[in-house]
């Protein structure tokens, strides 16, 4: 049983259609990279997954439970945690505050304050300074950080890599394997497709709003990906959907 | 001497003014919303209290512990039913709904309690004073003040150490981001509203005692509370404070120049205030 | 939306087609609309001629209705087209009538006054306005009630003008009440005429799209050249300009002011009221709603405030089921009986159906947007919270 499965999400805003028909599945403990050009829709399926959203169709499962109508504020207690693209931290709040926020009913989890002090050196050393005036790599560090304090069974991963100086994010993905070994899964959404592919077991891409291409990211045929990421000459729905 | 005593008198002023503008500042600063009833909501919970009084037959001390706890509820049901409606409505929504809001409260306490203005009997409490050295305080104006403190200082202690505070200043930072941590937003509004019609009934309680209450009140409680937190700046309680005391010490100092002035000089510092600098003297960086 | 398939180089970046220059016809007119201009017109007659055919019993009661469909026409034009939500415009109300006192009692007629009193009201506006420019919202509607509540302050501590008790109209003791009726009502009906065809004339102009652009979206509009300082200060300024001159009315009717009632906030409760029930951000709607308060005020003001309540629970109930008012729930269905917008007429484009880009007639929001907002397509209605408030969905476009 997958640990999360999306099945023929349509969701929009207003009277756009960001996402046709989408639907993916994360194993337990499995990381899967969804990439996409912008407005592919990454951030729409995952603010949909996240609950910030509410979708026009389809089903969001979570270890067999139907959450596809459960509110946002519901969705961190039921597993489904965001980190939003942006980071999104509570400015005038300190560090620690940000991590001691969040509402888990799933129980304290692998990580205990403590736990991602030690995680996250960083976070550590400046937890009692306010969000607002960290820099924008210690914010993203603090960001996954309270996403873990609520024990997610899923972490969605929204570009945490923009805005940020590569060494920064090369510091991220040093640490991503440790998140990774905790068991949690993770649908990670990043703008560098070699990174994507490096640190994830599987990727989906995304093409207008449909998945366009599935496979594991070690065996993907680069042209396959070329093809589902920027679409063929046809023009848009004419393409495939490519499984490589 | 008598400036120092002046000045003391505009200081008492302001706490009586910081005590009715801390709900206003508390709903701003948490969601946004300008309550243009609260005004209207204080004179409601003043007349609560004589009613309480003149039934049960308490002296005004019990009759205000028995109206807290309603004043509480009573904020949580309207943000329960009206407000969050109004707050999901748009920008305008919230100013029509609570404009409209305090015209019919208004208007219902002139039907039911007729436009005549009403004692608030506090026995004692009216005319003791202290006297010390030529300096006249009168232990109600104190009263004011110190429950300004102590409200004000007491928010402050939960909203900073609290996780019911830390999740209230959460919210007011990001209210969508605050959702998806799993924060319930709308029983924590419910209860910010509760809290703030409560100070805003016992600050009205406390000033009628020596003038008594009228319907006609609200609006000028509201305008005094706004301008309190404007002055002081959004999104802070203590600048709420100095805001009152600014307003007070304004109003007793141009008083001894000129008594019919007073108010208008009030007014016209906050009107100066927004010219010069709208986000007032405390307040967090956001613009009108 | 993408601005072009990645990987393509983007076509040529031109403004979109104008569908006028493509040849699309487009109508600002209908039907209905002369029907309803024609009908306007005939009433507009008829009413003039009402002082020799009915008493004031009748007259009267018109010169009340008149005044509030004049102030909803000039509140609506304040708050539903200009963004400018008002609770201060009894300060020229209050200004207009006493400027009308001082000025009849240099010699000039009072009636003529009236217009001195719009002039006195629109030079006042402009340094108000100085000191509100920078305010919006919650902000601006206090503010604007300070300054009321300053002028009110000021003029009863002013003896020269009467104080507390208020001044009185003298010059017309010496006027046979029913010729100072009949000037009266055809006063407020000029007042009235002037200020619906004028509210109408803006907003059809190009300062009305301008307003309503910057309401809607003051940053795209000041980028897209609008000047959005010089619109809302133009409306402003007309709207006092219009209050003034139906403060004129207001003390000529009465032949007394008082700045207790003039410079009462309770104008701008009923003003809210009218427009909020008949229509906000609509030109039929204010009319509607001042003829429906008027109607409940006649037949309720005996029984006390409660008719009060009753049209502030119905104002509350509108503004949060049916934000676009009465004539809200028509021009759903695409009534219009003023168009203020453009239609692209029907079978002209060889294009396919798009949604509208301008409003159609003068639609006020699709649902269920808040009054005075034009639907986005930026999701679900947020918290009026600017710092980080809305969906994590607004930054979930992609782009």
């Amino acid at each position: 049983m997958s640990t999360l499965s999306v099945r023929g999400l349509d969701a929009g805003y207003g009277d756009f259609q960001a996402l046709f028909g989408a639907g993916l599945d994360l194993a337990s403990g499995e990381t899967v990279a969804l990439v996409g050009a912008n407005g592919a829709g990454k951030t729409t399926l995952l603010s949909a997954i996240a609950g910030a959203l509410r979708p026009w169709a389809g089903a969001i499962t979570v270890d067999g439970t139907d959450i596809t109508a459960l509110p946002d504020y519901q969705r961190a207690r039921a597993g489904v945690v965001l980190v939003p693209e942006g980071r999104r931290l509570f400015g005038s709040l300190t560090v620690e505050e940000n991590i001691l926020i969040p509402v888990t009913g799933r129980g304290a989890g692998p990580w205990p304050l403590e736990a991602l002090y030690e995680l996250f050196p960083i976070v550590a050393a400046r937890r009692s300074h306010r969000a607002a005036l960290l820099s924008g790599g210690e914010q993203q560090a603090v960001a996954i950080a309270r996403a873990l304090a609520a024990n997610p069974a899923v972490l969605l991963l929204d570009e945490v890599s923009l805005g940020l100086a590569p060494a920064v994010v090369d510091t991220f993905y040093g640490v991503l394997p440790r998140i990774q070994a905790s068991g949690v899964s993770i649908l990670l959404v990043e703008q560098d497709i070699d990174r994507a592919l490096a640190a994830s077991s599987r990727v989906v891409c995304l093409l207008e709003g449909r998945v366009a291409l599935a496979g594991d990211s070690a065996s993907l045929d680069p042209g396959a990906l070329i093809a589902a990421y920027f679409g063929s000459a046809a023009g848009p729905g004419a393409d495939p959907v490519v499984r490589a | 001497m008598t400036w120092v005593n002046d000045v003391l008198q505009g200081i008492f002023l302001g706490g009586a003014y910081a005590l009715t503008a801390v709900g206003l500042s508390l709903m701003f600063g948490v969601m946004r919303l300008v309550n243009l009833a609260h005004g209207d909501l204080a004179v409601c919970g003043t007349y609560l209290v004589t009613t309480v009084m003149a039934a049960l037959g308490v002296p005004l001390w019990a009759a205000l512990l028995v109206m807290l706890p309603l004043a509480f509820c009573a904020g949580a049901l309207l943000q329960l039913l009206l407000f969050d409606r109004a707050l999901r409505a748009g920008p305008v929504a919230p100013l029509l709904v609570t404009f409209g809001l305090s015209v019919m409260i208004e208007n219902l306490l002139q039907q039911v309690y007729s436009a005549n203005t009403r004692g608030v009997p506090a026995g004692s409490l009216d005319v003791a004073a202290l006297h010390a050295g030529g300096l006249v305080v009168p232990w109600l104006s104190a009263l004011k003040l110190i429950l300004a403190l102590v409200v004000i200082g007491g928010l402050s202690a939960l909203l900073r150490l609290t996780a019911w505070g830390r999740r209230v200043r959460a919210t007011s930072d990001d209210v969508a981001v605050a959702r998806l941590q799993g924060i319930r937003v709308r029983p924590l509004f419910a209860s910010v509203t509760g809290i703030a019609l409560g100070a805003a009934a016992l600050a009205g309680t406390l000033n009628s005692v020596t003038t008594g209450v009228d319907p006609a009140l609200g609006a000028l409680t509201l305008i005094f509370a706004f301008e309190a937190v404007i002055i002081g700046g959004l999104g802070s309680l203590w600048g709420t404070l100095l805001g009152g005391m600014l307003l007070g010490v304004t109003q007793v100092v141009v008083a001894q120049v000129s008594v019919p002035y007073a108010t208008l000089a009030s007014q016209l510092l906050f009107l100066a205030v927004l010219a010069v600098r709208p986000t007032g003297l405390l307040g967090a960086a956001q613009a009108g | 939306m993408a601005t072009g398939r990645p990987g393509k180089p983007l076509a040529s970046v031109a403004a979109p087609p104008r569908p006028a220059a493509a040849g699309v016809p487009v109508s600002r007119w209908s039907r209905a609309a002369t029907v309803t201009t024609a009908a306007a017109g005939a009433a507009l007659v008829l009413l003039a001629a009402a002082p020799y055919l009915v008493g004031a019993g009748v007259t009267q009661p018109l010169v009340t209705l008149f005044l509030l469909v004049s102030m909803a026409v000039l509140w609506n034009l304040l708050a539903g087209y200009a963004g400018m939500l008002s609770f201060g415009q009894q300060a020229y109300l209050g200004i207009g009538a006493y400027a009308v006192y001082l000025v009849s009692k240099g010699g000039v007629s009072p009636f003529a006054a009236i217009g001195g009193g719009a002039v006195a009201c629109a030079v006042a506006a402009v340094p108000i306005f100085a000191l509100l420019r920078r305010l919006t919202g919650g902000y601006f509607a206090v503010a604007t009630w300070v300054i009321a509540e300053c002028l009110f302050l000021y003029v009863t501590n002013q003896q020269w003008i009467g104080g507390a008790t208020g001044v009185g109209l003298q010059q017309l003791s010496s006027m046979s009440p029913v010729l100072r009726q009949a000037y009266t009502y055809w006063a407020a009906l000029v007042v009235m005429a002037v200020c619906v065809a004028g509210v109408y004339l803006l907003v059809r102009s190009r300062f009305g799209l301008d307003s309503r652009a910057v309401h809607d979206e003051p940053a795209a509009a000041a980028a897209m050249g609008v000047e959005v300082g010089r619109t809302r200060w133009i409306g402003y300024v007309l709207a006092a300009a219009g209050a003034g001159a139906v403060g004129g009315v207001l003390i000529v009717s009465t032949l007394y002011t008082d700045p207790g009632t003039v410079f009462s906030v309770n104008y701008s409760a009923d003003m809210l009221f009218m427009v909020v029930i008949g229509g906000l951000g609509t030109m039929e709607g204010p009319v509607i709603g001042a003829v429906i308060f008027f109607a409940v005020q006649q037949e309720f003001a005996s029984y006390g405030a409660w008719y009060l309540v009753a049209i502030g629970a119905v104002a509350v109930t509108v503004v949060l089921t049916a934000p676009g008012g009465l004539w809200g729930l028509a021009a759903r269905r695409g009534w219009s009986l003023l168009p203020v917008g453009y239609t692209v007429l029907p079978g002209a484009a060889s294009r396919p159906p798009e949604p509208p880009v301008l409003a159609r007639g003068d639609d006020p929001p699709e649902p269920p947007d808040a009054p005075g907002r034009v639907p986005s397509s930026r999701g679900q209605g947020a918290p009026p919270a600017t710092r980080g408030g809305t969906d994590a969905t607004r930054g979930g476009t992609d782009e």
